[in-house]
């Protein structure tokens, strides 16, 4: 392959199979799918802080790969995002950019801030043109004040007293745009985030299971992992089932020794 | 057929189930009507009582298969008026075969099951594809969440090869209640991981006695 070298790769993305996978795609091979949290998340500012909310449900096409997935990522431990898109787009973005704000954090020995983590991610996802389908919702509570943002995949960003992103941001503003106001209290706000997540897991096929809510404040955060549970299985079997053994007939059995004793004569017994 | 080439139709999802039993028929479906992320209704029958002791559960484009519907009962009506008898479920069977294959080029986007009694009594389902090819099973399934649901039936169900000779009966050895128990955990397991299956379960219960429906929730995300 032209380009391709025995060195070990600095960092960043390879590109050494983009001829061939093109050439593959122009003859007619389909490309797999990735991981996509087809998702609601949403945030909020109230009278002291943000509120975060993410559904759990992450889906491969129709299917759901995982019921219960983390979609709010830690930033700092005054800043949390939540991820919408390419699972591991979302997952790299925001590990890479919180392991940025630590070693800055190590630096000036001084609290991260919201705008240093925004743009940091804005400018990575600009530089890759929307190629990192990474969809945030940034927020956080620093020096400044509390702080919300939104980030789209191609890296512009927005600042909001409220915000939604994913497949069911339409469904989640709906409640938002309905029922926001300034200086809501923090049960209001959580409770107002909460509907709006479910507003997603029930409206939105790409969003589904569990509310989880973040809760960020002055010197204090609280993660509510399963805030809610709005969605337990409808219908248990009365009787379990039975998967009874020999129902594949054995035609022929032969046992092969992998790995046959080995004893050791001469020499002494090899150090630690 | 000057539209051929523009797609059509659209998927409207959904799943349907049907197990015979040596006197009994289940039939089920869930409510849910979506279209890509959006759920246009939480509560859209997909099964249609045709002929006599005879359910058809359809899922697809329900456009073309509320035209399928409304087709086989007015045809069932005219057989009605000729023969002066219902239609039996076989006979039903040929009709919508016979049904879909009359649209080879321009097919109805459905994939249906029927599922009844035969004149003998005994339960009997008939599954399909789009074309109108089908065959005389023991439990099917059909529509978006059938690849969940199939492999599960054929470890409870598992019905003889249709190739063995002499025939085998391909009847079900669980009772009415066990199959209706079945029917309402495959189908909660599959609302869990299919996204265009949920919302209500509905079940049509043939047997001598005659049809009842019956509902149980599913999850609504």
């Amino acid at each position: 392959m032209a380009g391709a070298t025995d060195l070990p790769p600095k960092g960043g993305f390879s590109y050494d199979n983009c001829a061939r996978n093109a050439m593959l795609v122009e003859k007619g091979l389909k490309m797999p799918g990735f991981l996509k949290t087809g998702t609601t998340i949403v945030g909020l500012v109230f009278q002291d802080g943000v509120v975060l909310g993410a559904d759990t449900r992450a889906t491969e096409g129709p299917i759901v790969a995982d019921k219960n997935c983390e979609k709010i990522h830690y930033m700092a431990p005054n800043i949390y995002c939540c991820g919408a898109g390419t699972a591991a787009d979302t997952e790299a973005v925001t590990d890479m950019v919180s392991s940025q704000l630590q070693l800055h954090r190590y630096a000036t020995g001084r609290e991260s801030r919201v705008v240093t983590s925004l743009t940091l991610l804005k400018s990575h996802l600009f530089s890759y043109q929307g190629h990192v389908s990474a969809a945030l919702v940034l927020g956080g509570v620093d020096v400044t004040g509390p702080h919300l943002h939104t980030v789209y995949p191609h890296g512009s960003t927005d600042t909001l007293p409220f915000a939604t992103m994913g497949s069911g941001s339409l469904a989640a503003m709906s409640v938002f745009e309905s029922k926001y106001k300034e200086g809501l209290t923090r049960e209001e706000g959580i409770q107002l985030v909460a509907e709006a997540i479910r507003g997603g897991i029930f409206n939105d096929l790409g969003s589904g299971s569990n509310v989880d809510v973040c809760v960020i404040t002055k010197g204090k955060t609280e993660y509510l992992r399963n805030h809610q549970l709005p969605n337990p299985r409808t219908y248990v079997s009365s009787k379990g089932y039975n998967f009874t053994k020999g129902q594949t007939v054995v035609l022929s059995t032969k046992i092969t020794q992998l790995k046959p004793k080995v004893e050791v004569t001469e020499g002494d017994a090899m150090e630690e | 057929m000057s539209r051929r080439g523009d797609w059509v139709y659209e998927n409207n999802g959904g799943t349907c189930v049907a197990i015979a039993g040596a006197d009994y028929c289940v039939v089920a479906a869930d409510t849910r009507l979506s279209v890509g992320y959006n759920i246009l209704t939480r509560d859209h029958s997909k099964i249609c009582e045709l002929a006599d002791k005879c359910a058809l559960a359809s899922s697809g484009f329900q456009g073309d298969i509320k035209a399928l519907h409304k087709n086989l009962a007015a045809r069932e009506l005219l057989y009605q008026h000729q023969h002066n008898k219902r239609m039996s479920c076989p006979a039903m069977a040929q009709l919508l075969s016979n049904t879909l294959y009359y649209k080879r080029f321009f097919p109805y986007y459905a994939f249906n099951v029927l599922g009844g009694l035969d004149s003998e009594g005994k339960g009997c389902v008939f599954t399909y594809d789009a074309v109108g090819s089908y065959e005389r099973t023991g439990y099917s399934a059909q529509g978006t969440g059938s690849a969940l649901i199939m492999p599960v039936l054929d470890n409870q169900l598992k019905s003889p090869s249709p190739l063995l000779l002499p025939a085998r009966d391909a009847v079900t050895p669980l009772s009415e209640t066990e199959a209706v128990d079945l029917v309402k955990d495959v189908f909660a397991s599959a609302t869990e991981r299919d996204i265009y299956t949920g919302d209500k379960l509905e079940i049509v219960v043939i047997n001598k006695a005659g049809t009842k429906r019956e509902y149980i929730d599913l999850r609504k995300d």
